[in-house]
């Protein structure tokens, strides 16, 4: 009982955040699956819908500024892609990772530029910051609520994909991308969405992550993203379950870490996690085989 | 008109450049006045050369090989801290070291050198563990070659990111205190004391980058950048050849930071981020991917201009113009910007895949006054075929609107979209057998 005392408060931080991750590793498993990119940019979109908040909440009601943020995000995605990757698109595949780099440089740059590269703090949100008691642990209700509306989310989204035409049309896509824009599927807008869905997700991924962390700066992005990414490739990259249970686990084992004392190394675990992966099981847990042809 | 010059004078026009531009930098920096405006161009020359080093290591890995690695801000950072680690001199460990009871290391390798060989023993000491820090991070390349390099193309974009991020944990891990000094700055090593010397040991460097690219390997590293699965068939190993171009990059990644160390006189893990190598790798975007020359000239204009030129846009003054929206930051937005300009519409960068040579050079000067006066009908014939471009589309698209409002109206018509043919004529019916 003891041991479950003292680990039970990590669990359920490393429950929450696995859910923000999840929420993040849904954009990069979709966009990876369909453009066989890795959206750079991403994790910035992520922290660009956090700053908007700290922004909107001065001035508009919470359940006001909270459609705003999801609009802007899916707004700022749907851009990025229209602008930097669509141009690029019969491009050899690094011009558009270099282009995705840029595109984060940008955001990040002119997130630097607007917060004058200060931490902003994030406005607290009411009935996310209460406390519950759990056995033994109290938490913040935030704890409790992600991983109930990531869940939630994510059976919505797999529903999406399994039984909608433009769900159909994404799984065809992501099998392969000539054929399906031969058989008159509307590859740009099969795009969108994608980017529409990842986005709008992010966002709300960035309402729950930043009401855990308070402050919020021009890189606190890149972490989460990188983290989302790995979570993605260690679930199957293209693969939306597979996301979000990867994301689980590395939330999960992260805050272990944590609490063992080694907090240094919670992030280093993330990339050995890929490393590992990438070695024992290429196509992650739930990826489907991809075969080169010469 | 095509120049064409012999290899010796070739040589001498090289040798003379390179003289002249030493001299210039080393008197440049001993003459002008701290205060003058022009001490910025001195600045530019050391920090840019710095760059251009690690620009060309990450162009060998990028452009030659074609493996799209991102961690050579991690290896700058072994680097630098390598150097200076070695080069505190010992009465100055209880300064830098103050929350570590003076550091573990009490020496430093320039002071030892120095008392045993005067002069020579100084630079001696600068040398070893600049080389040491290179040594280093090569070790550091080959062992986390090992596990990344048989990734594929994003995942060892991903996992070298991953792995400098690690580093950066690392170099800050309280318990290494004694050492690296934790999460405070390195400070009081040696440096050096003119700006020719970065500019000599990056040039140096850069040289034997070129070499090796015109070497066998460099031809082998090509080969695998073009094409993996032909390369291994005749007779390339993959592994082997992807893993020397690795360390050697890495070896040299690690000698600029030990450079950017005394550049900086302080350093500390924090910016050594994904930012610093997405910086180093838009560099090599801006110079052109696969040409050393491009990367040379992307660094030196990347520096400058984020330096020098566009440092009024922070200021608030720029051109003449002053704006309240130019505060600290804008300079950023600003180059952000002009980067994704560069990589959604020049994409090849500056120098594509091309290199300098005196012959091109001198053929492009000769011929630069005939292209300025034949610009203006280039750019007339270019917008007529652009205009005849639109105007085409216009008309397709007219006739594809015109063609469906057709379609509609036979539609609503009631009229059949498809006559089918006879039977008789498509449709051949066999008869049974035996019949």
């Amino acid at each position: 009982m003891g041991l479950i005392q003292t680990w039970l408060p990590y669990i359920l931080a490393g429950i929450a955040v696995g859910g923000q991750y999840a929420l993040i590793a849904i954009g990069y498993t979709m966009v990876y699956g369909i453009l066989r990119l890795i959206n750079f940019a991403h994790g910035d979109v992520f922290m660009w819908s956090g700053l908007i908040m700290v922004y909107l909440i001065t001035v508009l009601p919470l359940w006001l500024s909270i459609i705003l943020v999801i609009i802007f995000a899916v707004v700022l995605g749907t851009t990025i892609e229209k602008v930097a990757y669509r141009p690029l698109r019969s491009a050899p595949r690094m011009s558009i990772m270099i282009s995705a780099i840029g595109v984060s440089y940008l955001l990040q740059n002119f997130a630097l530029y607007i917060t004058g590269g200060l931490t902003k703090t994030y406005p607290a949100i009411g009935w996310l910051q209460k406390t519950v008691r759990i056995g033994s642990a109290t938490t913040k209700m935030v704890t409790i609520i992600t991983p109930v509306l990531t869940i939630v989310l994510v059976v919505l989204l797999v529903m999406l994909i399994k039984h909608t035409k433009i769900g159909m049309a994404m799984r065809a896509v992501s099998r392969d991308f000539e054929t399906s824009s031969l058989m008159g599927i509307d590859i740009n807008r099969v795009i969108t969405v994608t980017f529409v869905i990842g986005c709008a997700l992010a966002a709300i991924g960035s309402i729950l992550y930043f009401s855990n962390y308070t402050g919020i700066n021009p890189m606190s992005g890149a972490m989460p993203g990188l983290k989302a990414f790995v979570a993605a490739v260690f679930g199957g990259i293209g693969s939306v379950p597979g996301a979000v249970v990867g994301a689980f686990v590395i939330g999960i084992c992260e805050n272990l870490i944590k609490g063992a004392g080694w907090t240094t190394f919670s992030d280093a675990f993330t990339f050995v996690l890929l490393i590992v992966i990438l070695m024992v099981k290429p196509t992650g847990l739930f990826g489907e085989k991809d075969i080169d042809k010469v | 008109m095509e120049v064409r010059l012999n290899k010796k004078t070739k040589s001498v026009l090289s040798a003379v450049c390179i003289a002249l531009f030493l001299i210039f930098v080393y008197f440049g920096d001993i003459m002008i006045s701290p205060g003058s405006s022009w001490k910025m161009l001195i600045t530019v020359i050391e920090k840019g050369s710095i760059y251009a080093l690690v620009a060309a290591s990450m162009n060998l890995l990028n452009g030659f090989t074609g493996l799209f690695s991102l961690g050579q801000a991690g290896f700058m950072l072994i680097g630098a801290y390598t150097y200076a680690i070695f080069t505190i001199p010992a009465d100055s460990h209880d300064k830098v070291y103050q929350y570590f009871d003076g550091g573990l290391i009490k020496w430093s390798i320039v002071e030892i050198l120095e008392g045993k060989m005067g002069v020579l023993g100084h630079y001696l000491g600068m040398f070893i563990p600049m080389i040491g820090a290179g040594l280093l991070v090569a070790v550091i390349a080959f062992l986390i070659g090992i596990p990344v390099l048989r990734l594929k193309s994003d995942y060892l974009a991903i996992a070298t990111l991953g792995f400098a991020e690690i580093l950066r944990a690392f170099f800050q891990w309280n318990t290494l205190g004694p050492v690296t000094n934790g999460s405070n700055v390195l400070r009081k090593y040696t440096t050096y004391n003119n700006a020719v010397f970065p500019v000599l040991v990056s040039g140096i460097c850069i040289a034997i980058i070129v070499l090796l690219i015109n070497s066998t390997y460099g031809r082998a590293f090509r080969s695998i950048r073009d094409d993996e699965i032909a390369a291994e068939a005749m007779g390339i190993n993959l592994f082997r050849h992807k893993q020397t171009s690795f360390i050697i990059s890495s070896f040299f990644a690690g000698i600029s930071g030990a450079l950017l160390a005394m550049f900086q006189t302080t350093i500390n893990a924090t910016p050594f981020n994904t930012v610093m190598t997405y910086e180093i790798l838009l560099i090599v975007v801006i110079g052109g991917i696969g040409s050393i020359t491009g990367s040379i000239i992307g660094a030196f204009l990347f520096t400058a201009a984020s330096e020098w030129w566009l440092r009024g846009l922070d200021a608030g003054r720029w051109l003449g113009i002053s704006a309240s929206f130019m505060r600290p930051g804008f300079r950023k937005v600003v180059f952000a910007v002009l980067i994704m300009l560069i990589v959604l519409f020049y994409s090849r960068g500056i120098m594509g895949d091309r290199e300098f040579s005196w012959d091109g050079f001198l053929t492009w000067c000769r011929n630069l006054p005939a292209n300025i006066k034949a610009w203006p009908e280039k750019h007339k014939a270019k917008s007529a075929a652009r205009k005849e471009a639109r105007a085409a589309k216009a008309a397709a698209k007219a006739k594809a609107k015109q063609a469906k409002a057709d379609s509609e109206a036979r539609k609503a018509s009631g009229e059949a979209l498809f006559t089918p043919l006879p039977v008789a004529d498509h449709v051949v019916v066999f008869d049974k057998e035996g019949k």
